[in-house]
């Protein structure tokens, strides 16, 4: 599972991946965690929220960072 | 009648069965099987077929001759006896009613263990698509996600506890400081203290309550939205309107360079998205109802609709001077493909949810900030004179204005940290206008912001950005100072 977290490296945007990666963590998946940090890979993917997570290429998140326990859901599903 | 386990000769005819009911064959020799016999006839079959620490029971059928005796119910009891603990799968899309009352019930995606995808039935084959419902029996009941109450219901009955506690702060801290410290409050640091013990809990009690409130509303808003709302909305109704959406939906400026491109290329007018960007940090939702709440609706009122009148100008302006040609050229040759927003897809309890987390991000970080303002606040009321206030930050001072920009540009807060310094101000006689300019100056035209839109705007466009913005903050504290 390849989990993208998008956003310049502003704090929020680190706090989702430490999120994103507790939640991976605690589900026992097999992932990945890649920041995109420049611009234009980010607006190549159709963002302009961040922080924003994709998984797997599928956009999850735009624009806040939700609790571990949501992007749980958000990862299981 | 009988049913007993599956030999080897049996197999051409539980194949024959299988087939006449389109049923797959794959991997069928690797199971486990029972068949109903009778007068030496096979009428029935069911397999189960072991997956690591599960079963899958598949190829279950009746000769059409058969049916509607019960047989189908013997074939699996067998099976499931065979089964024993272990949790049983199922997938189909022919009896899924019979099996529910058998006590059987739908399996979440995240409850079918990979062993059980691995098997023929479910990673290939004719019938194995993708859309078949899994049935499972055994498992522990499905756990609940958190409860409503966990994630925020809570809330609801706290508000009414909440209101009571905010109307009885100033009788608490008046007698705090005359009872437990034994201060006058007519001495100069009893005031301070007083000052301190009430408006330091009212103040986040309020910040509390309107973060929460404005996240929440806020879920239902969306940058991408408002950008669709805007796209090709040329003129001056299109800068008020950006102006206005600016004041209400969330924005953090750490992403201001992905949402200047985004409008930009789905067709917003460059003047209205300066107007949006103008107004989305210098009028914040937080600010407006933090103002309305400690100071009336006058000022909050002043606050927002000056707010949105130097965002329109300076947008307006803009859009007058065409300087499309300004921004950088990769700003439009990137790839770009919009995607719609996240927001509607959510629902109350995650709104909630999204709501309370605001609450600890914006709280937790601003609070340290807002004591220290509230202290220094108190400070004033006890202490400082009058007149030497109203002499720095007065009406008759007309270089306080301009100050009062140029102290508030390079510092970096949200106005939430700033309301305090604005509250100590106000009440010790600095002039609205000039008070009301270093707030907008502070959030509006804040340093580390203009230095990240470099990344888009050409020096010429920046250079035109930040002056009609100054200008259009200047003009609203001379105005205030002139008129009140």
């Amino acid at each position: 599972m390849l989990i993208e977290i998008l956003g310049t490296g502003c704090a929020k945007c680190e706090l989702l991946a430490k999120h994103a990666e507790e939640a991976a963590r605690s589900l026992g998946l097999d992932y990945r965690i890649v920041k995109v940090q420049e611009i234009p890979d980010i607006m190549a993917r159709g963002v302009m929220s961040t922080p924003a997570m994709a998984v797997d290429g599928v956009l999850k998140v735009q624009g806040h960072v939700p609790t571990v326990r949501s992007l749980a859901e958000l990862l299981k599903a | 009648m009988t049913i007993r386990p599956r030999a080897d000769e049996d197999m051409a005819a539980v194949m024959d069965l299988l087939a006449a009911e389109k049923l797959p064959l794959d991997a069928l020799e690797a199971t486990e099987g029972w068949v109903a016999e009778e007068a030496g006839v096979l009428v029935g079959h069911v397999a189960l077929e072991p997956a690591g620490e599960a079963v899958l029971l598949r190829s279950l059928v009746v000769a059409p001759s058969h049916r509607g005796r019960g047989l189908g119910g013997r074939l699996m009891q067998a099976a499931e006896a065979a089964a024993g603990a272990r949790p049983r799968y199922l997938k189909t899309d022919t009896v899924g009613p019979w099996m529910l009352a058998r006590g059987y019930r739908l399996a979440r995606p995240d409850e079918i263990p990979a062993r059980i995808q691995a098997t023929s039935q479910f990673a290939g084959g004719a019938c194995a698509c993708a859309c078949t419902p899994v049935l499972v029996q055994g498992l522990p009941a499905a756990p609940k996600g958190p409860g409503f109450l966990a994630r925020g219901g809570w809330l609801i009955p706290a508000l009414p506890l909440w209101f009571l506690a905010y109307h009885w702060l100033e009788p608490a801290a008046n007698a705090l400081t005359t009872r437990v410290f034994r201060l006058g409050l007519d001495s100069r640091l009893g005031s301070a203290v007083a000052f301190f013990a009430y408006d330091a809990p009212k103040v986040l009690m309020l910040l509390s309550l309107v973060v929460l409130g404005v996240t929440f509303v806020q879920t239902f808003l969306s940058p991408e939205r408002t950008r669709d709302i805007l796209a090709r909305r040329a003129g001056a109704w299109g800068n008020l309107l950006g102006s206005l959406l600016g004041i209400v939906t969330p924005f953090c400026s750490c992403s201001a360079v992905p949402l200047f491109i985004g409008f930009v290329r789905v067709g917003v007018p460059l003047g209205v998205t300066f107007s949006y960007l103008v107004s989305a940090p210098m009028v914040n939702e937080v600010a407006l109802f933090l103002l309305l709440g400690l100071f009336g609706w006058k000022i909050a009122l002043l606050y927002a609709g000056t707010g949105v009148g130097v965002a329109f100008l300076a947008g307006w302006v803009i859009g007058k001077l065409r300087m499309e040609r300004h921004l950088e050229a990769w700003v439009m040759e990137i790839p770009y493909a919009a995607q719609a927003a996240e927001a509607s897809r959510l629902g109350f309890p995650a709104r909630l949810e999204i709501a309370v987390q605001g609450v600890r991000d914006i709280v937790g970080k601003v609070w340290p900030y807002l004591l220290a303002g509230i202290a220094v606040g108190a400070f004033i009321h006890g202490y400082a004179p009058e007149a030497l206030m109203a002499h720095i930050m007065g009406k008759a001072a007309w270089w306080s204005v301009p100050l009062a920009v140029l102290i508030g540009v390079p510092l970096y807060s949200n106005a939430a940290g700033v309301i305090p310094i604005v509250q100590a101000l106000l009440g010790k006689g600095a002039a609205l206008g000039t008070v009301l300019a270093f707030m907008m100056a502070v959030t509006g035209l804040s340093l580390p912001e203009t230095i990240i839109l470099r990344k888009v705007l050409k020096p010429r466009l920046i250079a035109v950005f930040i002056a009609v913005v100054a200008a259009g903050i200047l003009l609203v504290g001379y105005l205030f100072n002139a008129i009140l």
